[in-house]
Formats: C-alpha cells, structure tokens, sequence
C-alpha cells in the first residue's frame, strides 16, 4: 500500500525523463573523459561489468525475478566468443549410420561476427533456462536459476572447448569490420563504450515502452495483469532471454578486454557479485547497476591484494545494504532529491 | 554390461552418506523457510561451522567427536540465535528474496574469515575409535563410521519429522506457520518460538558438518556447493512436507551414487538435470502443493 502511495506522489512523467537525460549526459561525459585520468583496461572491465548488471537488473528491478545464475549468459557468451575468435570451430553431430560430426566452419572469426553468434547463443540458453524456471514464483525462481546456473558451471568444466580450468587464452583482439585494429587501446576502449551504451539505451527503450509497463505491472501485481488478460508467462519468458542476451552481450566483449574466457565468469560467486553491484546501486534504478558495477570493481582492484578480505568486505556490503541502504545508492540519492534516475 | 557388485555397493553407500547430508540440510532449509519465510542461503556456511567447531572442541577442550555431536549444534546454533537476533527479525516483513540476499551475504562473510584463517586446504578430523574398522557383510565390505552416519541422521530427521507432526510444540509451530497473529493471541511467545526455530535448523547444519568431518577434511568451503546442491533438493521435493524433504533427501544421494558408478561424468550434474525434469513434468515438486 506504501508503495502505491508512494507511486502516485512521484513526480510527473516529463520532469522525471528530464532528470534521466541529464544523468545520461554526464554519464557519457565522465565515460568519456575518464580513460585520460584512469587506467583504461581497467574501465573496459568495469564496462562489461556495468552492462552486465544493467540487464540483471532488468529482470530484479522492472519485473521482480531474482535470478541468481546470470552468471551462466555472462560467462558461456564469455566463452562462445573467446572461442570463435580463437578457433572457431564449430561442429553439430549427425546421425548416418552411426553418430558423426559435422564442421560446418574451421577458422578463427571476426570480432562482430565472434559476439553475434555469442550473443545468439546466450538467448537461447536464457530461453531455455527461463521457461523452466518461470515454472515457479519468487524464493523457488532463485533457487532454480542458481542451480542450473550450476549445472552450466560442471558443462563447463567438463565441455572440450572451454579449456576446464585453464579457459581460452590468448583471445585474438583482431579488426572489428575490417576495418578498427582492437588491438589499439584506444580504440578498443571506443568500442566497448560505444557497445555498453547501446545495450544501456536498449535496456532504457524496453523500460519505458508498453511492454515495460506490463512488466513492471507483473512485478507490482502479478495476479492482477493475469486478471487483466496479460499473458504473464510470456512477458515473463520474453524478458528474461532479452536480459539473459545482454548479459551475453557484456560477457562476449570481456574477451576480447581481459583477452581470455574463463571459469570465473560461469561461478556462482560470478552470479553473486552481479546481485551485489545491483543491490549496492540501486533495484531498480536505470544509472544504480553502472555506479554499483564501477564501485565493486574498483573495490576489487584496489583491494586484490588483501585476499579473502574483498570477500569479507562484499558480504558485509550485502549485509549492509539489505538491513539499512535498500533502495542502493543512486536509489537512496533519487529519493532525497525526489527525481527518478 | 558387467557390473562389479563391491564397487557398485561403495558407491551406492557414498550415496546414501550424501543423502545423509542432504536430508538433513534440506531438513534444516524446510524447517527454517515454513517459519520464517526466509531461505537459509548460510545453512552451507553453518554445516561448514560445525565441522569446524568439533576440530576446535578436539583440538583446544580436549572434547572428542561423541561431545562434539552435541556441543557443536549448541554452540552454531546459539550462533544463529544471535544472528536472527541482530540481522533477520528485521526482514520478515519485507520481500523474501532480502532474507536470502542477507543469509547469502553472511554466508560469504563466513567463508571468507574462516579462508582467511585456514586457507583451503582440508584440516584432518579422526573418526572416532569406536567407529574404525569395516564389517564385512559377504558382498561387500561396510565402514562402521559410514554405516554410523547413515543411520543416526536417519534417527535425526525421523525424531525432527516427530517433533514437528506428533507433539504439541509442533502443533504450535505448524499453527504458527499458518496463522502468527492468532497463535499469539492464545498467549504463546511467537517471537520466541521463530527465533529457535531458526536456531534449531542451524543446529542441524551444524550436527550435519561434525558427522561430515571425518569423511571430507574440514575445509572452509564445504558448505559453499552442497548448498547449491541442497536447493536443488528443495526444488525437487517442494519444502511443504517435512517427510518429502528426508524421503528426497536420501533419494537423491543414492541416485547420485549410482550416476558415479554407471555415468561418472554425469555425476555432478544428475540433480540439476531430474530438477529441471521434475519442474517440467510436475512444477510444485514431488511432494509440493501448487503455488
């Protein structure tokens, strides 16, 4: 009920799509002024992170599903592309007589090419783990995302082309169209901007268009869009395999930063920091996963050295959060100055 | 196909360990949610506290692992009396998925001062001298710790499913699962009963971890995957019944078993893949009501 008053007190559509341009602007501005005064690999890192958990919280923050595996799209896109871009060997098995494989292509590809087909395939693994999931509401929803989260984890230690506990490495940066050497930093660093701002518009149109609003009247109510015809299920289903591919999208041009797909990126402590980053920004916030993202990446570089401690410290964040800060930080920041970021 | 009945049977019993441990964490897990309505995302870090609490009892009191059974519940679970106490009565009336974001934050808290103490690597905790040895039953050779294992957890979970469904403090911990508000009106400290609750489950991870120290080395992160596991059993079985919690418990542990000895590679995964069969074919689980 709190919530709904809440809802009606906020403030009127235009003045809040004003706050959010401005926000967007400096965010460009900073992203784009940032590699002059911070070291650039780093920022690409916390880009792929950012993005990342912007599409979690497309699931968390607009339709209310916890999905505790993200880390499956993240990490198996992760791998797709390294893979591609490495060897690119692509095989189906076919039946004559007995089991055969089929290589329908044999040479390393380029980048576009590379995060396409891994982009694709992070869908359909969201389809697939996302109808069944669906299958069940709220605490159990969690539970099933982190558990085929970890199924995908055991394929990947055991699959012949992710390399078990080496990964893939070293990932070929190569020309992007032809046309960009990746390998130069700079431009590396305009690409991978140029992409996560993509996704984040993305993910802004999908909030804010008709089909947003059914979402976030599943998460408000769900028994009440039901009741008003809303195929709950498929809007459900159709958000989730359009956050599972974003989040492909961010994890198929890590490679291509850090150079090398591994099994950090498919691990459940992977799923768990992507909640941490949105928790600490903001649920539901568009601006809460990319500042929530920036912070614990920074906090892990700069603490890399202290060992168990960045573990420590990130427990005690989601302690933190949950008892006193729920709204995150850009959460907490809107509502002092009653704006919507 | 040949089957090698000695080998097939060691696998069968390491399955029926496991189930061990799944039955009573998922036993834990149930018990916890029906009352608070939170999902234990630290029962692995708890399981993992009591192993480690019967090395500490050995190792500085002196108290073997027969003391340990029973002082290391206590002293976990008072642990988790004082974590209900300053973290999750302030949650109960928010959505469930804070519980398991703040139980999954204290769970990495755990982990992680326990790594920073004692690295990775396991610490080695005996099995008790009363316990050594093997029985030879003919077909097969049986340890005595395991069989041990096996049938006190059963005794365990058979004495919590009594507990809860055959006396009157289940009576009144079932009715306040349905209805706080008018079991308290009838004048009996809900509040209280929630926090021991809590306390209790916890205790079960933590009898769990002591009974598991002398089969897997005391290691700080033994509870970080079988907890994952245990959701998975969760799933499966539905957390409505006491008794589908023990039953699928144990189940899945001789179904693993058997996946090691007849399709080793699929042995890690085999859970994962009958949850998803069972959510596919049967969405409330086997022995759950529909939501």
């Amino acid at each position: 009920m709190a919530q709904a008053a809440q809802q009606i007190t906020a403030p009127a559509e235009a003045s809040s799509h004003k706050s959010e341009v401005i926000a967007f602007a400096i965010m460009v501005l900073v992203l784009a002024v940032l590699p002059y005064f911070v070291y650039p690999p780093f920022l690409m890192k916390a880009l792929c992170f950012a993005l990342f958990a912007c599409a979690f919280n497309l699931l968390i923050g607009y339709v209310g599903l916890l999905s505790f595996g993200h880390a499956l799209y993240f990490g198996w896109a992760s791998y797709f592309a390294a893979h591609l871009a490495k060897v690119g060997k692509i095989s189906i098995p076919y039946w004559a007589g007995s089991w055969q494989w089929l290589t329908i292509t044999n040479s390393p590809m380029v980048p576009e090419l590379a995060i396409f087909l891994a982009v694709i395939g992070a869908a359909v693994l969201g389809f697939i783990a996302g109808s069944i999931a669906i299958r069940r509401q709220g605490i159990y929803f969690a539970m099933i995302t982190l558990a085929l989260a970890q199924m995908m984890y055991f394929f990947a230690l055991q699959a012949p082309f992710t390399g078990g506990e080496d990964g893939i490495q070293p990932v070929p940066r190569g020309y992007l169209f032809g046309l960009f050497n990746l390998a130069n930093e700079r431009i590396m660093y305009v690409f991978v901007l140029v992409v996560f701002l993509l996704g984040f518009l993305l993910i802004y149109r999908v909030i804010h268009s008709p089909f947003g609003e059914v979402l976030k009247a599943i998460r408000e109510n769900e028994q009440r869009a039901i009741s008003l015809g809303y195929k709950t299920d498929r809007y459900k289903l159709v958000a989730f395999t359009l956050s599972a591919a974003i989040a492909g999208l961010a994890g198929a041009i890590k490679p291509f930063v850090v150079q090398n797909a591994s099994l950090t990126d498919v691990h459940w402590s992977m799923s768990g920091e992507v909640v941490l980053m949105t928790l600490l920004g903001g649920l539901g916030t568009i601006f809460g996963p990319v500042l929530g993202a920036f912070t614990i990446i920074a906090m892990q570089n700069y603490l890399a050295g202290f060992g168990q401690w960045v573990t420590i410290i990130q427990g005690g964040i989601f302690v933190l959060c949950v008892l006193l800060f729920r709204r995150g930080i850009i959460g907490e920041i809107a509502n002092l100055l009653r704006i919507r970021l | 196909m040949d089957i090698n009945l000695p080998a097939l049977f060691g696998q069968l019993l390491i399955g029926l360990i496991n189930g061990s441990f799944y039955a009573l964490l998922s036993l834990g897990l149930a018990v916890i949610f029906g009352m608070l309505n939170i999902i234990n995302f630290a029962h692995g870090a708890q399981y993992m506290m009591g192993a480690f609490v019967a090395y500490f009892l050995l190792q500085f009191a002196g108290l073997n692992y027969w003391w340990a059974l029973i002082v290391a519940p206590v002293i976990v679970g008072g642990f988790g009396i004082l974590i209900e106490r300053a973290f999750l009565q302030w949650l109960y009336k928010l959505d469930h998925l804070y519980g398991l974001l703040l139980t999954f934050g204290l769970a990495l808290v755990i982990q992680g001062l326990f790594r920073h103490q004692y690295g990775s690597s396991g610490l080695p905790y005996q099995i008790p001298p009363q316990l050594t040895g093997v029985r030879d039953l003919g077909f097969t050779f049986l340890p005595n710790y395991r069989a041990w294992v096996v049938v006190f957890s059963l005794v365990v979970c058979l004495g919590t499913w009594f507990i809860i469904e055959k006396t009157r403090l289940g009576a009144y911990l079932r009715a306040a699962t349905e209805n706080p508000t008018l079991v308290r009106a009838f004048g009996i400290n809900v509040p209280r009963m929630i926090t021991l609750t809590y306390g209790f489950g916890v205790a079960l991870a933590a009898l769990a971890g002591v009974m598991a120290a002398p089969i897997y080395a005391v290691n700080p992160t033994m509870g970080a995957d079988i907890i994952i596991v245990v959701f998975a059993v969760v799933v499966i079985g539905g957390m409505g019944s006491i008794m589908g919690a023990i039953v699928t418990g144990f189940g899945l542990g001789v179904v693993e078993g058997l996946t090691k000895y007849f399709f080793p590679e699929a042995s890690n995964t085999v859970i994962f893949v009958i949850m998803v069969i069972v959510l596919v074919t049967r969405p409330a689980g086997l022995f759950g009501r529909a939501a």
